[in-house]
């Protein structure tokens, strides 16, 4: 196959995979600290994208930004949606919801995304449709050879990976990072050690859900166009990828993410004949996977989950 | 109390007090039922809305005064007399509306969706094997008659041959489930039902994102599509279908119901209640789990046919993941076990919405925030499971 083709597969499947991974991140925390699914995660994805959207517009059509104010506007819009969403459910519905059966959560949690993705399709003029998202980054195209990559896409890369990074260093290095890690040990012990456990929680949920934020503006940048209902594949997606790699850990759910956008991008180079098979052949692979190792690839230490 | 007062009479006026209890029941349920028969059929918006007061009152007397508590105990107490009023008054109302082709329609959706929630309660709320693709199922049922219906098998073959097939389905991810439990599990289920869809939009063998036609559902020979009279009567031809798919309810319900109170209910609770209790008192935990995720499939794919055969078509849509939360809220709403209360919740997901169009743009956020409120306040549903009573086997086996 043509390398620079192959060059363009694989820088596409890099992309997906640090988007699915910083949604993954997501899950795992709220299940470390929390031992629940929040299932509107997804849909938090696609309030951060609209929120972005939304902002980035108002401005416009108020002053004329520069380029990177204009993106900054947007970047603070969809990481505070993204927050403040991810609070609000958090406090409202998953820490009253803390002891009830898993299944009960799960099912709330979908329907807190249902009204998430409804509230944007009947809050924005005529929601139903796709939006076009506006060129926030600079245009221009690097190309060697017969492969070629526009400026944004290595931009918001570049930038996904060090959030990623980054969060691992809140995680690892920072006065919330212990206590969440604290928290997801044990919660009680953590609390006779003086964590205080809603505020780390929802600290844990503001956290996961300005990363999701964060996705939505991603995905909005990269693929120009973004749609009220993004959030439902992208949160089974980034939930799938999360269990693969081993939720409550790290690295599990990292790893998850590239993983699944690894056989994606597979499935569409080695079936060339129609690459609709993609989800068909990454969820195959998912279902396959959790029967083989139900605990995760990585496995949390000292666990007894599944 | 009641009880005491039974055993200090005569037996002739035990007989008469037991009568006039299962009068009193069977005019409950008629009531009832010719009050949500009302319903499907009304289409003034003031009515709609006077009938939903008038049930939500009905709701909160049973729930709140003593005589109302009385009356659900009595009907709990005489199942058999509520399952024949219930029998009676849906034939009533059938014979009643028989031209009305949309409020005919109407009831064998409802029929059939409580059918499939029948399957689900025998799944999540029995055995505790969650299923987030519900709608999945049911789709696949409806592609077997798309696929099989003008081969000239009987229909009734078909039917069972897509409960079969549904099952047999659920068989591809049934070690996974095993395995996995929770969030795990559900997350299983929801890839399937996701993979699913997927594959049957990008086959073109299975007519791709535009589906299939269904044939009309045939009983031995006769078209359900070509019936317009009955004798003198003229009917709708949904008619035939709110019956079948009223039977198959009536069928699905005595399975559940008869699983439910035999040792295989008891097995059910115990596996999910407690695993490891339950195998330490020799259940198979796999065992029951496949069979009840099994049986449930089944369910599921034959409600599924006959609802695609009365729709005519069937597409990769309908097995999206909003259909089988829908069905999930069903079992939500009406209370974990409960098939009566699946009847209910069916109408309210299903009925209500087609019925007030100025929540049609809205109901999706409603049915949403109303799933969350019952699940934060009221987790047991509106109607919850009755507790197993087993006190009358202990004092001498009588009922």
């Amino acid at each position: 196959m043509d390398p620079g083709l192959l060059a363009q597969y694989l820088f596409n499947g890099l992309m997906l995979g640090t988007i699915y991974a910083i949604v993954a991140v997501g899950f795992s925390l709220f299940f470390g600290v929390l031992d629940v699914i929040k299932f509107s995660h997804g849909d938090v994805v696609a309030v951060g994208a609209f929120s972005a959207f939304g902002a980035a517009g108002l401005t416009a059509a108020l002053v004329a930004l520069p380029g990177p104010l204009a993106l900054a506007v947007g970047l603070v819009a969809a990481l505070g949606a993204g927050a403040v969403s991810g609070v609000v459910i958090g406090r409202v519905l998953v820490l009253p919801l803390k002891n009830a059966p898993a299944v009960n959560v799960l099912l709330a949690t979908l329907m807190a995304g249902t009204v998430l993705r409804e509230a944007i399709r009947l809050a924005v003029p005529n929601g139903g449709n796709p939006k076009p998202f506006p060129a926030l980054l600079p245009d221009g195209v690097l190309a060697a050879g017969s492969f070629s990559v526009g400026i944004d896409s290595v931009i918001i890369l570049v930038g996904g990976l060090a959030v990623v990074l980054a969060t691992h260093l809140v995680i690892t290095r920072t006065r919330l990072g212990l206590a969440i890690r604290a928290v997801a040990q044990d919660d009680e012990v953590a609390q006779l050690a003086g964590v205080n456990f809603t505020k780390t929680v929802l600290g844990t949920f503001a956290l996961g859900s300005m990363l999701a934020g964060l996705a939505g503006l991603m995905l909005g940048l990269y693929y120009r166009e973004i749609n009220f209902n993004m959030g439902i594949l992208l949160g089974i997606i980034g939930f799938a990828c999360a269990v693969v790699g081993g939720l409550g850990s790290l690295i599990g759910p990292i790893l998850g993410g590239f993983l699944f956008a690894g056989i994606q991008t597979l499935a569409t180079v080695v079936l060339p004949f129609t690459s609709a098979y993609k989800d068909v052949v990454a969820f195959a692979v998912i279902i396959a996977l959790i029967g083989l190792f139900p605990t995760g690839l990585i496995a949390e230490k000292s666990s007894e989950r599944v | 109390m009641e009880t005491a007062q039974l055993t200090g009479t005569r037996p002739a006026e035990v007989v008469r007090t037991q009568g006039l209890h299962r009068l009193l029941v069977a005019a409950i349920v008629a009531l009832l039922f010719a009050g949500g028969g009302f319903l499907l059929h009304s289409e003034a918006q003031g009515e709609v809305i006077a009938l939903l007061a008038a049930f939500v009152a009905i709701f909160v007397f049973a729930e709140r005064l003593s005589a109302g508590r009385r009356a659900i105990a009595l009907c709990r107490a005489h199942p058999g007399t509520v399952n024949l009023a219930a029998a009676v008054s849906v034939l009533a109302i059938a014979a009643v509306l028989r031209e009305e082709h949309y409020t005919l329609l109407m009831m064998a959706t409802v029929a059939l969706f409580a059918t499939a929630a029948a399957g689900l309660t025998l799944q999540m709320a029995f055995a505790g094997v969650p299923n987030f693709a519900g709608a999945g199922f049911f789709a696949i049922g409806a592609y077997v008659p798309a696929v099989l219906g003008g081969t000239g098998i009987p229909h009734l073959v078909v039917l069972l041959i897509a409960g079969c097939a549904a099952a047999l389905l659920g068989l591809a991810i049934l070690l996974p489930v095993l395995r996995t439990r929770g969030h795990y599990a559900a997350l299983v289920t929801i890839a399937f039902g996701l993979l699913l869809r997927s594959f049957l939009e990008v086959n073109d063998v299975l007519g791709g994102p535009q589906g299939m036609k269904v044939p009309a559902f045939s009983l031995f020979g006769l078209s359900f599509a070509r019936i317009t009279e009955i004798g003198p009567y003229d009917v709708s031809f949904y008619l035939p279908y709110a019956l079948a798919g009223c039977a198959l309810f009536a069928l699905a319900f005595f399975v559940v119901r008869r699983l439910e109170t035999s040792f295989v209910g008891l097995a059910f609770d115990a596996v999910r209640s407690d695993e490891v209790a339950a195998s330490v008192f020799g259940l198979s935990i796999a065992r029951w789990k496949a069979t009840a995720f099994l049986i449930g499939n089944a369910m599921i794919g034959v409600a599924g046919a006959l609802y695609g055969m009365m729709n005519g078509f069937v597409n990769p849509n309908s097995a999206n993941f909003g259909d089988s939360l829908i069905m999930l809220s069903i079992l939500v709403l009406g209370g974990f076990g409960n098939l009566w209360g699946a009847v209910v919740a069916s109408v309210v997901i299903l009925v209500i919405p087609e019925k007030l169009q100025a929540i049609q743009e809205y109901r999706l956020v409603i049915f949403a925030l109303l799933v969350i409120a019952i699940l934060r306040f009221r987790p047991s549903g509106l109607m919850p499971r009755a507790t197993r009573d087993l006190s009358a086997l202990a004092m001498g086996g009588q009922r």
